[in-house]
């Protein structure tokens, strides 16, 4: 395959050689055939996308509908890639028009865009889902020929990659001559993603590679100071941190949670004599304070940017030479996606610094460092399946014009993230999303959707297509609260205090957790809490006090399963223990003198009494999510045997309860077996009975039922917010389970918790590997690999107390004192 | 558990119940508000089609609380429907069951915003505001209140607390030396927070008194 001119002199003129991976894009494009194409960051991967299109459209040619979509996950990312293009259509004077649509772009342009198309659209995937739900879709879509989705690989991860691939079902039959090209980052599995791109059945789509770029250069840091045994602050590295700052061009420090990124950037703050220009970023701030940071790297202005994963995706600001990662990065895709972050020149190595927070986090570090060295990536698989979603996608193709439910079915099934759908299911589904699928068919007159007399299904109101266009998306945020500077004035005792400016959002539940008067960091700067006003919350500035951290909501991505295996092959193997640092070394050596280091196909099993209490400390590597799940599980179990748990707290790593019985006495005379306690039936009534409580189910649930429409979050013309006008999800949630177990907003709750909030599949792995294989130390004392989750206790939230026991704690001990009642 | 709460607004002495019914025992008068029933239809009718299953729970709830104290009089405190149509749609069944309950005793319908006029065919009386043992009983809470003491609903009165990185929230009673505000009844009726501008300066800070309604108990808090 060569390039046609001008693209050959417009390469030359640049010193530019098409790279190979380019040409064969070109070659799949022009023949019309769908491709992969997997190339790390600075490939010229955007480029090989286009320019089949590019190509195409140099002929000169009649304005016929839109020729190529572009879709890509991120809004801001769109007017970048229209700017890039530019410049080839430009510089060869190409007759091709390109235009943005994202959730920004003004109506009159919507509208423009609606009666002239330009060639080339660049979108957001909710943008793609909302074009399909217009009744022109099929008429602008008539002569598409190309669709390229750009990020696949973090797309097909979320629910909003299941929708995208529904709108995609139907850009099929509006145009069924057009190619679907994929670009993504490296990952491990690209069989799913070549599926991904085929209809269900066929062939997946060719897989197109790029060239691998140099190894990167990662360093885990080493700290003069004592790596502490637990939390995830880091504050020890700060110094060492703000060297390498120092050292670098511009540095960008990741870390994994809001919280950790203003702690973090406050003590560099403190620590910066050099008054070095470091900023903030994260998703909470004010977008107009973001887009300055982003301008500020963009001119190279800036020395470093501390932020989380709102800077993991997208163009390059700057010449970033420095990734230091605060925290485990938790699994290797991401690291090695956050590590790409720096020198986007494919022939350099990039260069970064892992910062473990505590000792376990050494072994996580010291792990995912050598995946990433070898370029190893976590499995991830497409998210399939979701009856919300689809609910969701049933309202589109209504709003776009009747359907009979065969044709929509068959769609639907052919896209391959539903492959396995069952009409029975989709039925139940079509029938909720008509009448709310329930079994008494109450809602009959009130259906939004009904069947006409030529047995298509039809919208009930006109009025339900601008409901859906305010509702749709599968982004729930929690509920979020905006901060205003107030201002707080006290006259005649009268305190009165004002509002000013925003400085950001907030959770809802985060702030209702503050009392008058409590301080907190955000925006770098610690504030202090003056209360909610219809518009949010108000807050003054408190420079000079200590902030109360907002609590530390965990590991916010779990630990890979990946990573977890390496971590139990590092700490299996003791001749790779000479890598790590001297004090890590020292405290597993102890380890093996004061109780065992299991083999990696072995889970280790302690119990010992610690002040009038006893306690059992298991290790599964299995990360929080579904260490919780077990530690609610098998709380019930000891509960029921005698033993009386009083408690547990889950870390990354390990799971400790506490009891009052003596478990190792118990254990000893074969009154409580470890075998039985670990048993994998754990799975079947006792995870029934501990889900239909659990507030995660509520939790899922509410997510469920606003992504499938029952709970609307915006109304046409009012100025409510979503919680003064719907009703709590909680209490639906109830009346469904006590009334209507069956219907499919419970089956889609229960699917999405399996998979995320309890991690039902990685913990059935777990109870599956161990069995057999525990291996149980009866100690005198607590072991020095159980200190760190010892630690936590206190400092995370304690799971298996009823409210009822906590509420009425609280009211003993808060009656004298001042409340933190809100 | 709820049997060892008191309030005592007035010269009378008050027993909250867990369902968030009121007693007053002098007075053989049970007091409920907000029931909000067809809430569900009421927001189907706007293709919010919410389970429809709220009207029977909440005429099951209020049978059992009227079981327990046998009450001789029922006062219903106002938004007994969740719009004016509620009474014309309700189903057969649940019309007789209500009809029922009203009819066992003497029963007051005080009307609210929801319901400005009472129901026709229910049996009992309509009215806007009663007084008992020297309490108005009103639906909407009077901004200032002289020398009147009363027991309002209207603002779904609720409240959260944070201990050890938990945070539960739940409905509540609210009251201080002259006003006690009642939570709502009704099966889906939430909870505004009691720190919220709609409860600004209804009550005295040093006396007001919560009582969270918990799972199993009620929990008493002072503001």
């Amino acid at each position: 395959m060569q390039l046609p001119n001008p693209f050959t002199s417009w390469f030359d003129a640049r010193g530019w050689r098409p790279r190979p991976h380019q040409l064969e894009m070109l070659a799949h494009g022009l023949a019309g055939e769908s491709a992969l194409l997997i190339s790390p960051t600075g490939g010229g991967k955007t480029l090989a996308g286009f320019l089949p299109s590019l190509v195409q459209l140099s002929e000169p040619h009649k304005n016929e509908g839109i020729h190529t979509l572009y879709v890509s996950p991120l809004k801001a990312l769109a007017v970048d890639i229209a700017r890039n293009l530019d410049a080839p259509i430009v510089d060869m004077a190409l007759p091709i028009t390109v235009e943005t649509r994202t959730g920004d772009t003004p109506h009159s342009r919507r509208l423009r865009q609606r009666s002239t198309p330009p060639d080339i659209l660049i979108t957001t995937p909710e943008q793609m889902t909302l074009l399909i739900a217009d009744p022109s879709a099929a008429h602008l879509l008539k002569n598409l020929k190309a669709v390229i989705i750009d990020e696949l690989h973090s797309i097909v991860s979320s629910k909003r990659g299941v929708l995208l691939s529904l709108a995609l079902t139907r850009l099929r039959a509006h145009a069924p001559q057009a190619r679907f090209t994929g670009l993504s980052a490296t990952v491990a599995d690209p069989d799913a993603l070549q599926a991904w791109l085929a209809p269900a059945g066929q062939t997946p789509v060719p897989l197109v590679l790029g060239r691998a770029g140099a190894a990167p250069a990662i360093h885990i840091l080493a700290s003069a100071n004592r790596v502490p045994w637990s939390g995830h602050k880091a504050l020890y590295a700060i110094p060492e941190i703000y060297a390498e700052i120092k050292k670098a061009k511009m540095a960008l420090v990741f870390v994994n949670t809001r919280s950790q990124a203003e702690l973090v950037f406050q003590e560099l703050w403190t620590a910066n004599e050099d008054h070095l220009p470091i900023a903030l970023h994260h998703g909470s701030l004010d977008v107009a304070q973001r887009r300055k940071v982003e301008a500020a790297m963009a001119a190279n202005s800036l020395k470093a940017v501390v932020c989380t994963s709102t800077l993991d995706l997208g163009i390059d600001w700057g010449d970033v030479d420095l990734v230091i990662h605060v925290g485990a990065p938790k699994g290797s895709s991401r690291l090695l996606q956050r590590i790409g972050r720096a020198n986007h020149r494919l022939d350099e190595a990039s260069n970064a610094i892992l910062v473990p927070s505590n000792r376990f986090e050494v072994l996580e570090c010291e792990a995912a460092r050598r995946a990433a060295s070898e370029n190893a990536q976590d499995t991830e698989y497409p998210i399939v399946m979701k009856l919300d979603v689809l609910a969701q996608h049933i309202m589109a193709c209504a709003c776009a014009g009747s359907f009979f439910a065969d044709e929509v079915f068959a769609e639907v099934k052919s896209a391959f993230t539903y492959r396995h759908l069952t009409r029975a299911r989709f039925d139940q589904v079509l029938d909720y999303v008509a009448t709310g699928g329930y079994a008494l068919k109450a809602y009959e007159r009130y259906a939004k959707l009904k069947i006409d007399t030529t047995g298509r299904y039809r919208l009930t109101h006109p009025l339900l297509i601008q409901r859906y266009k305010m509702n749709m998306g599968t982004i729930v945020a929690e509920e979020m609260l905006k901060v205003r500077i107030a201002s707080v004035k006290n006259r005649a005792g009268k305190r009165t205090v004002t509002g000013g400016r925003v400085l950001g959002e907030l959770e809802e539940y985060f702030l209702s957790q503050l009392s008058l008067g409590d301080t907190f960091l955000f925006g770098g700067e610690v504030l202090r809490f003056e209360g909610l006003d219809d518009f949010g919350a108000l807050a003054t500035r408190a420079p000079g006090r200590d902030p109360m951290i907002p609590s530390y909501a965990g590991g916010k991505f779990p630990l890979s399963t990946y990573i977890a295996e390496r971590v139990r092959l590092l700490l299996a193997d003791r001749a790779q223990w000479q890598l790590l640092p001297t004090q890590v070394q020292d405290w597993l050596n102890t380890q093996n003198w004061a109780s065992a280091i299991p083999r990696a196909d072995q889970m280790l099993v302690e119990t010992f009494p610690r002040a009038e209490k006893h306690y059992l400390v298991c290790y599964p590597f299995e990360g929080r999510l579904a260490q919780q799940s077990l530690g609610m599980l098998l709380t019930r179990r000891l509960e029921r045997w005698g033993a009386k748990p009083m408690g547990f707290v889950a870390s990354e790593y390990a799971l400790v309860i506490w009891t009052l019985a003596d478990t190792s006495a118990m254990i000893a005379s074969g009154r409580l077996s470890l075998a039985k306690l670990f048993d994998e039936d754990m799975l079947g009534d006792d995870l029934e009975a501990w889900l239909a409580e659990s507030n995660l189910m509520k939790r899922s649930f509410r997510n469920c039922a606003i992504i499938a429409g029952l709970i609307e979050r915006n109304f046409p013309g009012k100025e409510k917010t979503a919680r003064q006008v719907t009703i709590n999800t909680d209490l639906i949630y109830d009346a469904l389970r006590s009334h209507q177990p069956d219907h499919v907003l419970l089956r889609a709750a229960w699917d999405d918790a399996a998979d995320g909030l309890i991690d039902i599949h990685r913990l059935a792995a777990l109870l599956k590997r161990i069995k057999n294989q525990i291996l149980h130390k009866s100690l005198e004392r607590v072991s020095p690999l159980a200190v760190p989750v010892l630690l936590e206790i206190g400092r995370e939230s304690i799971y298996g107390e009823a409210d009822d026991a906590l509420l009425a704690e609280a009211a003993d001990q808060l009656e004298a004192e001042a409340t933190s009642l809100v | 558990m709820s049997n060892q709460h008191r309030i005592v607004l007035g010269d009378l002495e008050l027993v909250p119940h867990l369902s968030g019914a009121i007693f007053v025992p002098a007075h053989h008068t049970l007091i409920i508000s907000d029931l909000h029933l067809e809430q569900g239809t009421s927001l189907a009718r706007r293709g919010i089609h919410v389970p429809p299953f709220d009207t029977a729970s909440t005429l099951a709830m209020l049978a059992a609380v009227i079981s327990v104290h046998a009450p001789k009089r029922l006062v219903f405190l106002g938004d007994s429907f969740h719009d004016g149509d509620g009474e014309a749609r309700l189903q057969g069944p649940h019309f007789s069951q209500l009809r029922q309950i009203a009819l066992r005793q003497d029963t007051i319908w005080i009307v609210g915003n929801h319901d400005p006029e009472p129901p026709q065919l229910l049996g009992g009386v309509g009215a806007d505001e009663i007084m008992l043992g020297g309490l108005t009983l009103r639906h909407e809470p009077k901004r200032h209140l002289k020398d009147e003491c009363e027991i309002a609903g209207h603002l779904h009165p609720g409240c959260g607390l944070s201990l050890r990185g938990r945070h539960v929230r739940g409905k509540c009673f609210v009251a201080d030396a002259k006003r006690l505000i009642m939570p709502a009844f009704g099966a889906y009726t939430g909870a505004l927070s009691i720190r919220s501008d709609a409860f600004h300066g209804l009550f005295e800070a040093e006396t007001t008194k919560i009582w969270m309604i918990g799972k199993s108990g009620l929990h008493r808090f002072s503001l």
